[in-house]
């Protein structure tokens, strides 16, 4: 399924949030979620299902003002 | 200063964005002495994981980090932002921005208002970055923010303190209430006329990130921000128009 990350279009074999990080390469990574626009808690990875469209947001902590 | 139950020492929050390296960076946050800095959150890569070595950096500096929303235009987003840093920095400090305008960076304090309030509600402890409008400090104020943070100058633009009397009205209107002189500090000048209209705080970053030496520049906002404080603490002469002579002329030679 097609899943956008990050605002880029992505293939997706994960079902899941935490499935999804994985695939994506943030096992371990200090990262915030969001799906379509919604928050996502760390511990709701697990039992989040991603569908076809859905658009997941993965932040990290970056220089700020 | 005393912000949110947190006793501070230094009296400066600096920003992390916009230094020439990450070496800079942490030397000119050693030389600041601030004991909280902002920091954000953006998109990251799976692959370069850019994010995850600035925030090692962060936490070898041992400060308080003060998370921001910059860059969110609607409620929405400022309050999902909000959420993910949170959860991020493992802090229920939040610096709020609502940006209303693209030229300016002015809040849009109708949604900063707003923001605050569904924040406040949900346990975050919230410093809004706001105009000098006093009408929207109350307000802030009744939708539980502790602090408040006018700006000095549109963000980025080192001008100074575009509005001093306003600021000054501020300072007044809320007197119990921490305020932090929030963006569009230039010169270590700016940050001290700050103080010295008795302001609890000064926030910046682009005034140390953007100097030709940041570490020096860092230290002089440092001395600034003291002396400014010490200034106002000292409760400052009155302004006079007519010259008063500072030497005594009693028992002047020549005199009749």
């Amino acid at each position: 399924m097609k899943v956008i990350v990050n605002g880029q279009s992505r293939e997706l074999s994960a079902r899941t949030l935490e499935d999804a990080l994985v695939e994506l390469g943030f096992e371990n990574a200090v990262v915030a979620t969001a799906v379509n626009g919604d928050f996502v808690r760390k511990g709701a990875r697990a039992v989040q299902s991603l569908a076809d469209g859905d658009r997941l947001e993965v932040l990290a902590p970056m220089q700020g003002g | 200063m005393k912000v949110y139950g947190v006793e501070l020492e230094s009296r400066l929050l600096l920003g992390t964005a916009l230094y020439p390296s990450p070496k800079i960076l942490a030397d000119a946050v050693n030389a600041s002495g601030a004991q909280i800095v902002t920091v954000s959150l953006r998109r990251e890569s799976g692959r370069e994981r850019a994010g995850q070595d600035f925030w090692r950096l962060i936490r070898e500096l041992g400060v308080r980090v003060l998370p921001n929303t910059a860059g969110c235009h609607t409620v929405a987003e400022a309050v999902a932002t909000a959420q993910m840093a949170r959860e991020v920095f493992d802090t229920s400090w939040i610096k709020l921005e609502v940006i209303g305008d693209h030229d300016t960076l002015q809040p849009d304090v109708f949604g900063l208002v707003e923001a605050a309030g569904l924040l406040a509600r949900d346990g975050f402890e919230v410093f809004p970055y706001t105009t000098e409008d006093l009408g929207v400090g109350e307000r802030l104020l009744d939708a539980g923010c502790k602090v408040l943070m006018p700006w000095g100058a549109p963000i980025g633009t080192g001008r100074g303190l575009a509005n001093p009397y306003a600021l000054r009205s501020f300072r007044a209107r809320f007197a119990d209430v921490p305020l932090i002189v929030d963006a569009g500090i230039g010169l270590p000048s700016h940050a001290a006329q700050a103080m010295e209209l008795g302001f609890d705080g000064v926030l910046l970053n682009t005034a140390v990130a953007k100097a030709g030496d940041p570490v020096l520049m860092a230290r002089a906002f440092r001395d600034a921000i003291a002396a400014g404080r010490a200034a106002f603490v000292a409760d400052p002469m009155e302004q006079r128009d007519m010259a008063s002579p500072s030497t005594p002329v009693f028992g002047m030679a020549f005199s009749t």
